[in-house]
């Protein structure tokens, strides 16, 4: 990887994450969730997670988080073997490390007030004192843009903005240095979602958070990402800053997303690759590029394990079929 | 172009409200439009808006208690649909129009072949035999790309996408004239999204059908469809074609939907919002209903509610500036 | 029963915890039907404490001349074979039946919710292990486990109670166990493991309170099944013993001249019915009161 090439970066980054491996026990056989990711994110910036549903980008967050526990690879936080936590050392982490929901509906006890809910982080830290646990409060709530006369609401009596704006608050409670939004946005109105993107953008500008933005909608992340890594089928198939992404797509999987992007734009006439095929679960994959069954570009190269190598510097990409980041695929006879 | 042909689908003064012991929701507000023989009409608007109230009440599935048809008329191919019976409504219903639903998930019997499902739309409304039922089902699955070998397979062993053909199948299985789709891509990735939405483009096109889509995604609606309404709380606020809303739009509600959707051609630094939250709907303001969101609210707007007027040609809008000649 | 459960674990919460139960009993008065079941209910009880001073007739006292007296002035419920006046009997009933059917649901429901909450929140080996060890207890017939267990702690009123309350709480932690399990998926838990609460306070004071309420109107109604299985044991002379009156025995006790004299059978049966639905009721509203979404 880049990052180990250069010191400065390495020192940089807050979370790092090498071969890491979820592998779940299903009745039908082995399903690889993440199978054999690596990455890196730098202080202050956000990596956008895209992929479509059953890639397994929701499964890495979780296991980035600690709900659910790797099989296999490491993950260094801060520069810190985090990969197996327990107990003290847990509940430290989850104070600089916090996560924050897609549905803000099921992420909120129905039966606990705005103020109980944000308040919560407070009293399990054991280092705050009622009184201030009543101010700190206050202090969020201000913070995400919700009113104090909401304080005694209950979840069903607010919209799903405000509910995302309580989850938020809940997040940033213990001021963590990393959080990891899964799809924050995408049960919410689109005038609703550009409040939350901004808040969270806001937030990130004065508190220099680091994000793992995870989506499956491709205009949100590249709104919001600094770097970009788009995953299919529990691996990562293309990494890249994110422009050069959007400009310069060079895994065919990702030019076939792209496309299907449905343009505002109504005199842009759009060049579809649709995709044919659906997906399907990683359940004993058998070695090589995931993508094969799908792709129009596939070959037998395509059958051998695939690794992820830099193209150019910053792009990472693993498709055996291209060679160089001017000539895109180029088909191999 | 003959009137009749102009008036396939007309909506007047649609108003519907949802009166339960407590409060009363004024869904839908003086709601009219027209659609045009072979066109594809969207519906856009944010949850809560109506849109779904609309499409219900224009196939008579409204749950009547608590919805309430105040006032208004259907006309399909100059026939109202609310004063005909229900006998010769379920005739419209099927071989009419057809309703394709939001969640693939639900909208299928799980312990019925696919198959099955799509013959029994055909043996209900045509006069076919067994036979020639299951033989037009086969064919249909065909047609939305699914192998006619999976007739006899059940809902469970088809993915998200597979159902949404299925639904699909079902819906177009009786050559409607009218298609109502209520969001048939939001619970679908994209990739399938492409897919699907293609599929129905491509169906609808071929029958010089009608469509009436309804959606809250306006890169949807960009790729997909002739005309667009824009509903906020229950009310039309602009219509017209396609270019009049997203190069010529004029309504503030408008300008915020489309300002506040990240694009990816740029990249802008902040995303502009719409500030507020939509309007109550059981307390609606006496004015404008955008009033309070508006960034370019006057004193008027509190007031006096305006009136859906035209701008130009086919193109409507109801905003007090626009009315008073700005 | 489950306003006990949450208020220990509410114990080390902070503030206007007190204000809740307080918002609870406010929301509960605008529910007619539960403000009906707690008059009735306390009524009982009421009666019940004081039926030394109320009852017109001591309890035991025999007078086999006015025995199989149908109701009347002198006897408004008449009087049994042995012609003690029924309704005399019936006031002190209230202080065995009642604490029978309240003291063994209450001990069913929290054995129940704890070892069903358990197994619930954790799924998995646990779940299996805890589940097959209540399929067992579930196997064998309610009223025989009764039996025996009231056989291993002995006679008299308390074991009675012991050995209901025990009997039942398998067939609680049944219940508790699948409204646990289908909220343990629920992002909400998540999020309290991430903000570091503590499990036992994740299963008690976030999960619980959420999955309870099916359970309310199981308990009340389970009061009424306590009665009729005390009864039982009463006249295998294992439950609480003769001339003490208890409302399942004069139950069982009147169903031998059910063709004579109905009353016998009916006016026990109607009073335990009573109980029961006014419990049931008061269990409906509490239900709905303690749920935020129904607060209008």
């Amino acid at each position: 990887m880049a990052a180990e090439n250069s010191r400065r970066i390495i020192k940089d980054n807050i979370i790092e994450v090498k071969h890491l491996k979820k592998y779940f026990q299903t009745s039908k056989g082995l399903l690889h969730a993440v199978d054999d990711v690596n990455f890196a994110i730098e202080q202050g910036t956000t990596l956008g997670v895209v992929g479509e549903s059953g890639c397994g980008k929701s499964t890495l967050g979780r296991v980035l988080i600690h709900l659910e526990e790797s099989t296999e690879g490491e993950i260094w936080f801060d520069g810190e073997d985090v990969t197996d936590l327990r107990g003290r050392k847990l509940k430290k982490f989850h104070e600089k490390a916090q996560i924050i929901f897609q549905d803000p509906y099921s992420s909120l006890n129905p039966r606990m007030t705005v103020e109980d809910t944000i308040a919560e982080p407070f009293r399990h830290s054991h280092r705050f004192r009622r009184a201030e646990i009543m101010e700190q409060t206050k202090k969020l709530m201000d913070l995400v843009g919700i009113a104090q006369r909401l304080r005694m609401s209950y979840p069903h009596e607010l919209d799903g903005g405000r509910r995302q704006r309580v989850v938020i608050a809940r997040a940033l409670a213990l001021e963590p240095k990393f959080i990891v939004c899964d799809e924050p946005v995408s049960s919410l109105d689109v005038s609703i979602q550009a409040q939350v993107l901004n808040l969270l953008q806001d937030l990130q500008d004065e508190r220099k958070f680091t994000y793992m933005f995870i989506t499956h909608d491709l205009s949100v992340v590249r709104h919001i990402s600094d770097n970009i890594c788009v995953m299919y089928l529990g691996q990562l198939v293309e990494t890249c800053a994110a422009g050069e992404l959007f400009e310069h797509p060079l895994h065919p999987y990702t030019q076939a997303l792209l496309s299907t992007i449905p343009s505002t734009d109504i005199h842009k006439k759009q060049e579809e690759t649709i995709l044919e095929g659906e997906l399907t679960f990683p359940i004993n994959p058998q070695p090589g590029c995931r993508f094969r069954s799908r792709c129009r570009y596939a070959c037998e190269a395509c059958g051998k394990p695939q690794q992820l190598r830099e193209i150019s510097p910053g792009h990472f990409l693993s498709c055996c079929q291209v060679n160089d980041r001017e000539n895109g695929v180029v088909r191999q006879q | 172009m003959d009137s009749n042909e102009k008036k396939f689908l007309s909506v007047h003064n649609l108003t519907i409200d949802y009166v339960t012991y407590e409060e009363t929701v004024h869904a839908v507000r003086d709601v009219s439009f027209d659609l045009e023989k072979g066109k594809t009409l969207a519906l856009v608007g944010e949850t809560g808006a109506g849109k779904t109230t609309i499409a219900r009440a224009i196939l008579r599935v409204l749950p009547e208690p608590p919805a309430k048809v105040i006032s208004g008329q259907v006309y399909l191919n100059d026939k109202e649909l609310f004063g005909i019976s229900e006998k010769e409504m379920c005739k419209v219903r099927g071989n009419d129009i057809t309703m394709i639903f939001q969640d693939p998930m639900t909208a299928l019997n799980p312990v019925m072949r696919v198959g099955d499902q799509i013959a029994e739309v055909l043996l209900l409304h045509g006069k076919t035999t067994k036979e020639e039922a299951r033989a037009h089902a086969m064919e249909m699955l065909e047609q939305v790309g699914i192998s006619g070998d999976r007739y006899d397979d059940y809902p469970n062993q088809f993915s998200g996408g597979m159902k949404q053909r299925v639904v699909i199948a079902i819906a177009l299985a009786c050559n409607p004239d009218l298609l109502l789709a209520d969001e048939p891509t939001t619970a679908l990735d994209v990739t399938i999204q492409a897919q699907v939405l293609r599929l129905i483009r491509n169906l609808v096109k071929n029958r010089n059908a009608s469509m009436l889509l309804i959606t809250h995604d306006l890169g949807v609606v960009a790729q997909t469809c002739d005309d667009v309404a824009i509903i906020y709380a229950g009310q039309i606020v602009e219509k017209g074609s396609k270019e009049d809303i997203f190069d010529r739009h004029c309504h503030p509600y408008t300008i915020g939907l489309l300002g506040a959707i990240p694009r990816i051609d740029t990249r802008v630094h902040r995303l502009a919002t719409i500030k507020g939250l939509p309007p109550d709907p059981t307390l609606l303001p006496k004015g404008c209903g955008f009033c309070p969101r508006c960034p370019y609210a006057e004193k008027i707007c509190e007031e006096k509610a305006p009136e859906l007027m035209e701008v130009e040609p086919g193109h409507f809008c109801r905003w007090q500036r626009k009315i008073a000649g700005e | 029963m489950e306003k006990s459960a949450v208020n220990g674990l509410e114990h080390n919460q902070t503030l206007k915890k007190e204000n809740q139960v307080i918002a609870v009993l406010k929301r509960m008065r605008r529910n007619k039907g539960a403000m009906v079941g707690l008059a009735v209910f306390l009524f009982i009880v009421i009666v019940g404490i004081l039926a030394p001073w109320l009852a017109p007739y001591p309890y035991d006292q025999i007078d086999m001349a006015s025995a199989f007296q149908s109701p009347s002035l002198k006897h408004l419920m008449g009087t049994d074979n042995m012609g003690r006046d029924v309704l005399s009997r019936i006031m002190y009933g209230v202080r065995y039946s009642v604490t029978i059917g309240v003291v063994a649901m209450i001990i069913s429901f929290l054995g129940g919710t704890l070892i069903g909450a358990v197994a619930g929140f954790y799924g998995g080996k646990t779940d299996q292990v805890i589940m097959r060890l209540c399929d067992i207890v579930q196997a064998i017939p309610s009223l025989i486990l009764n039996i025996a267990l009231a056989t291993v702690l002995g006679e008299g009123f308390v074991n009675c109670i012991i050995a209901l309350g025990i009997g039942g709480i398998a067939g609680a932690a049944r219940l508790v166990r699948s409204s646990m399990l289908s909220i343990r998926k629920m992002e909400y838990l998540d999020a309290a493991k991430v903000i570091n609460c503590p499990t036992p306070q994740i299963i008690g004071f976030q999960a619980l309170p959420n999955a309870i309420s099916p359970m309310i109107v199981q308990a009340t109604m389970s009061v009424a099944r306590n009665i009729l299985n005390a009864a039982s044991l009463s006249y295998l002379g294992l439950g609480v013993q003769p001339p003490n009156p208890e409302w399942g025995a004069m139950l069982t006790a009147g169903r031998d001249y059910i063709s004579k004299y109905p009353y016998l059978t009916i006016i026990p049966g109607l009073v335990i019915i009573i109980t029961a639905l006014s419990l049931n009721l008061l269990g409906d509203g509490l239900r709905d009161a303690m749920d935020p979404k129904l607060k209008k």
